[in-house]
Order: structure tokens, then sequence, then C-alpha cells
């Protein structure tokens, strides 16, 4: 391995066949460089799958009401559900362990926002501090809804990054101007972005769940209830925790607004884990999609690089005939050739391994399809198919050479 | 130098067998130069490529310089070749994609001369055989005399202690053919031991004994007042 004359007799050979190793070289080096991008894409798709899935904490639920659809100890079907805020409060006092983060929605009806005399056409909701975390929204500026908010029903809002733009592009921060709604002014104390492409939920101004059923008429009434609930580790097991949770809640709210255990209709919970059981199933469905591509060109890469190996060593019989003639032991030529292809293999698969994984990491941030976001590679799975493909280039060089240096001599002279 | 008793090699060819050679004995000493001669297929080459350690015979004895050569693997029969012979073929047989320079320089690199001594030996080599201003040119570049010419030079390069020459003159018209078998004849004045296989009269005259070969045998065996080439150069 560390013989320089050996080393020397295989750079002049290599440098008088440069056609050939540069053959080998290009089809190992494209076979890898195909293989990186292919495996790439594959990534990229799959960021982008899950970005596009971005929007809400992905531990989520939501619960609103609906409409009554079956007859219930003597109620009729068709019957409203109201949430309220003992519902809430029960929740809390008797699962509060079971959830990490609490909100409520309460939409004012008829509300008019005005801000310096125009007319502002953005939904006014009531909420609590917790519901920042639920959404996954971002503060650009100032602060969110907290505690002590609900607690003084403070006439403050929070507005959306749309809506800074929209309305208060004029100004550097729309931090402590006043909005009216529908007569009352409320401070704006906070600016916030949601993630993700959910630039419809950007439409809101949020205000203190207390002040806006105080201010607006709403009682105790509420129109979404939503919970953050802890990350098991496991997909499967957040799955089934969620499960649990949403049956324990629904069974309380059932009991509690009358209506029959089987109504599906009456108490409406939607929980994105579900759905994104369903997308990394998807982008799973993907990743091995492109896994079984880049097998395959593995493969393809293999017998490519094997063939080439064969012809060359065939090509060589002759020559390898020579040498032993002029004493060569047929270690050694084994031994030569599959160093000498090695070398090649190695040097052309680290080019193309280095040239693509270059190209992912100049091009890949700037790709712009949908669905495809940052497209990169596993170093280590390019790297051991590197070590794939000269590995096979070894065995396929392995027994032709192997062959030709141990027949008699005399027959690899005569091979034409 | 040589010593070969009751020598047998027959080629299997499907079922039937091929007997070609029919219990060779003969020997030669050091110094000597012997032309084999013999119709086409008589078995020359193959007596030739037994004595290279190329093929193995089927049975008999083979003494060369006093070690016993009998069932010798690839690496033994590489390592003699290396230490006792050298070749030269009627086709040459150079690397093509190695210079004349390279190819003298052959042998050497697996007798582990180092690179220096290699091109110094190499080049001394191709001058002995007047191609010194080739040293750099590519087989395809060289005449067919050339390139025996520079095939003699790599196998005296080894200094081998036995030569084995298979029509080395076949491929060459007849001045070129005297221009090798002077060459020839110069290395075994020097005291190098020379077995050359040929077909044509006038090249075995140039050699100090003749063999004939027919149907596997020797047929007649003897010493010659040798020609010499010079005078036809
Ligand atoms: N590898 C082989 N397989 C089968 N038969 C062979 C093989 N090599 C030689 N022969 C046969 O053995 C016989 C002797 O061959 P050889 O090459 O020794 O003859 P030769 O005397 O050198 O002839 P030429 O003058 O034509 O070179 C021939 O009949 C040939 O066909
Ligand atoms: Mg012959």
């Amino acid at each position: 391995m560390f013989d320089i004359e050996r080393w020397q007799e295989i750079f002049d050979t290599i440098r008088k066949n440069k056609l050939r190793t540069f053959l080998t070289g290009l089809s190992v080096a494209s076979g890898i460089f195909i293989l990186v991008i292919l495996l790439g894409f594959g990534q990229g798709m799959q960021n982008g799958i899950e970005a596009e899935f971005k929007g809400d904490a992905a531990t989520s639920i939501w619960v609103w009401p609906g409409r009554t659809t079956i007859e219930y100890k003597g109620l009729n079907p068709g019957r409203r559900i109201q949430l309220k805020n003992e519902n809430f409060n029960t929740i809390q006092s008797y699962m509060g362990d079971g959830y990490e983060k609490g909100s409520v929605l309460y939409f004012p009806r008829g509300v008019k926002v005005v801000y310096n005399n125009d007319l502002l056409v953005y939904n006014v909701a009531g909420t609590n501090g917790d519901l920042q975390t639920i959404e996954n929204e971002y503060l650009s500026e100032g602060r969110y809804i907290n505690e002590a908010d609900v607690r003084s029903n403070a006439k403050v809002a929070v507005i959306s990054n749309k809506i800074r733009r929209e309305v208060f592009a004029d100004l550097d921060s729309p931090l402590g101007e006043y909005i009216t709604i529908s007569g009352a002014g409320f401070k704006i104390v906070g600016v916030f972005g949601e993630y993700g492409d959910d630039e419809g939920e950007e439409e809101r101004i949020f205000i203190p769940i207390s002040t806006a059923q105080l201010a607006f008429n709403g009682g105790d009434n509420l129109n979404n209830i939503n919970y953050l609930l802890p990350d098991q580790g496991s997909l499967n097991e957040t799955v089934a925790n969620t499960d649990e949770f949403i049956k324990e809640i629904k069974t309380y709210l059932n009991e509690y607004h009358g209506v029959a255990p089987e109504d599906d209709r009456a108490i409406r919970v939607w929980n994105p884990i579900e759905e994104a059981k369903r997308y990394y199933g998807l982008t799973g469905n993907i990743k091995f999609f492109f896994w079984f591509v880049g097998v395959c060109t593995i493969i393809a890469g293999v017998v490519g690089v094997s063939n080439i190996m064969l012809i060359v060593v065939k090509e060589r019989t002759r020559e390898i005939g020579i040498r032993k003639a002029l004493g060569a032991k047929p270690w050694g030529i084994v031994g030569m050739i599959l160093q000498e292809s090695i070398f090649v293999t190695a040097i052309s698969g680290f080019s193309g391994l280095i040239f693509s994984m270059a190209i992912l990491e100049v091009v890949g941030p700037n790709v712009e399809i949908d669905y495809v976001v940052n497209p990169s590679v596993n170093f280590t799975v390019a790297f051991t198919t590197v070590l794939v493909l000269v590995f096979a280039g070894a065995i396929a060089g392995f027994f032709p050479a192997w062959r030709a240096a141990s027949i008699h001599t005399i027959e690899a002279l005569r091979d034409e | 130098m040589i010593e070969i008793k009751n020598l047998h090699k027959s080629y299997k060819m499907g079922s039937n067998s091929l007997h070609v050679l029919k219990g060779i004995n003969f020997s030669v000493e050091e110094g000597e130069l012997v032309a084999i001669m013999g119709s086409s297929g008589s078995g020359k080459s193959t007596l030739l490529n037994i004595l290279g350690m190329l093929d193995g015979a089927d049975s008999g004895e083979y003494n060369l310089d006093n070690v016993p050569i009998k069932d010798l693997n690839e690496t033994k029969a590489a390592q003699y070749r290396n230490k006792f012979l050298g070749f030269v073929f009627q086709s040459f047989n150079l690397i093509n994609y190695k210079n004349a320079m390279e190819n003298v320089a052959l042998p050497l690199y697996y007798q582990k001369v180092n690179r220096k001594e290699r091109q110094e030996k190499s080049l001394k080599y191709l001058d002995q055989v007047g191609l010194k201003e080739w040293a750099t040119h590519l087989p395809s570049e060289l005449s067919g005399g050339q390139k025996q010419r520079v095939a003699i030079a790599r196998a005296m390069a080894a200094e081998p202690k036995v030569l084995l020459a298979d029509e080395p003159t076949g491929a060459l018209d007849s001045k070129t053919s005297y221009e090798v078998m002077d060459l020839i004849q110069k290395i075994n004045d020097e005291g190098n031991t020379i077995l050359v296989v040929t077909h044509e009269p006038d090249i075995a005259e140039m050699c100090k004994r003749i063999v004939h070969l027919k149907d596997g045998v020797i047929v007649e065996d003897k010493k010659v007042e040798q020609v010499r080439a010079e005078q036809y150069v």
C-alpha cells in the first residue's frame, strides 16, 4: 500500500491510459452525483411537506360546538350547543395535568373596528396568553395578551404583522396606538406573526377574553376551547395520548350539554396530529420511494462499475501475461490492478460526492419548487454509498484480475 | 545449464488429447547458442514455453542451473523467470502504452531495482541495441526490427542466465533478421546461454548447434560452424 515504486507504476499507468481512467471515473462520479441529487430532492420534498403543515403546533387540539343530531334525554335534535367559561374551568380543575397550555376564543359579533376614522375589516377575538403557543405564533413587537390583562379586563389589543403592514405602514411602530372597537378604545401592545403559510389567520386582532365578554355582551360564552398537549416522544404515543384526552373532554362536554355520547356533530374536535400522522406516513412513503430509486441507482452504479472493471481487466490480460513473463508475481499483479481501480473509483466517487453536495449546498436553499424545501443529503449516507461503489468495483475487478494472474502465463499471452 | 529428461506434454481439447511432446531428452551447457528447428506444429514453441516456465509439462524432469523445476506455482515460477530467464517473442509483446525505455525497465521493476537505476540500466541496454535515441518512443512508433531490438534489450536488462527467443526474426525481413541475429550473437559472445526457435535454415546456421524436432521427439541434434551475421548487415 505504501510502496512508492508501485504507486509510481500505477500513476504511470493512469497517466498513459487517460481515456480509460476518465471513462471509469466519469461513470462512478456520475452515479454518485445522480444518487446524491435524488436523495437530496427526496429530503427536500419531505422538508417541503413538513413546512406546509407547520401552521399550528402539531400537538394542539381545537374544540368548537355545533348542533345536536340525535335526540337525547328528551331533548330534540338540531339544538345549538354553546360552550361556557365553566366548561373551560372544569376541564382545568379536573384534567389540568393532561395538557400543557389551554386557551379559549370568543368572537364578539357585530363589532366595528376603527382607526383614525377608517373602518378596519379584521376579526376581533378574545383570548388568553396561552393561545400564542397553541397557534404557534411569534412576537414581532411588544407583548402578547397576558394573565394580568385578563384579570383586570384591560383594554389592550395585539395585532398581526399583516395588519401592521396594511394599516400602520406610516408609523415606525403601532405600539401605543389606539384602535376603537365598537366605541371602546384599545391600546395596541403587541404585534404577532404566524409561522408557515397561514396568512389567513393573520387577519385577527386579539383582546383579553374577559374584556371581550364584558364589553360586547358575551356573557360567559365561548366559541372555541383549545389545548396544547404534551409531546410523548413518539408520534404513535402522542396520538394515543391525544385521543385519550379528547375522549375525556368529549365525555364531559357531552354530559354537561346533554348530548348523546354517539353524537359526533354537537361537540367538534380537530386535532392536527391525526393529520400529522397521515402526512408523516406520506413523507415516509416519499422517502421510501426516493430510497428505492436511490438503491436502484446504486445497483446500476455497481453493475456499471463492475462491467467497466471486467472489461478493463480483460483488456489487460495480455499485459498481465507480459508482466508475468518478466517476473511479476500473481498477487503483485492483482494488488496493482486493485490498487489502481480503488484509487480511480475512490477519487472519482468522492469528486462526484463533493460536486453534488456542493450543488445541493449552493442551489438547495434557493430552490423554489412547490413542496420542495432546501434539498439536502445526509453526508454519512452519501459517503457510505461511495464506499459501496468502490468496494463493488474492487470485487468486480478482483475476479478477472485473479483469473488473469493465475492462469498459465502462456494463456494470458495468447489473449488477443 | 538446462537439463530435461523424458519430457511429455499434451493438450486437451474436449475429449481428445493431442500429444505434442513425446519424451524429449536434451541438455544445454552454459554459453551455448542453440537453434530449435522443425516443421510447423512440431512442438517447438511448446518446448520453449515449458523451458521458460510459461507453461507446465505433464511429466519429465527439468533442471535449470541445477535447480529442479517441478510443481511450480505461479508465484515461484514468476520468481524463477525473473531471476533466470529472458524472453523474446515473435510478436514482440511490448506493453503498448509504455515507451521503449519503460518497457526495457519493466523486468527491473520486478527485481525491485529503484527507479533511477532502472532508467540508467534501460538506457544502457537500449544503447547496446542501437536505439538510445528512440528511448521515449512508444512501440507503435517503432518498426518491427526496432520493436524486436527493444524486446531483446528488455530481455537482457534483467541479466538472465538463459535467453529464450521464439522466432525472434519471424516477423522481420531478412536484412532486419540478420541485424537481430547479429545482436543475439554478440550477447552470446559475452557468455550468455541462448535458445532460438526458428524456421529459417540461414538463421539456424548462425547458431552453434541445431536441434531438429519432429512429431514431438528430437530427430537430430548437431553442432554447426557458426555463420556470423555481421557480414550481412
Ligand atoms: N493451447 C493449446 N491448446 C491446444 N493445442 C495447442 C495449444 N498450443 C499448441 N497446440 C498444438 O500443439 C501443437 C504444437 O504447437 P506449437 O505451437 O508448439 O508448434 P510450433 O512447432 O511452435 O509451430 P509453429 O512453427 O507454427 O509455431 C500444434 O499442433 C498446436 O495446434
Ligand atoms: Mg511456434
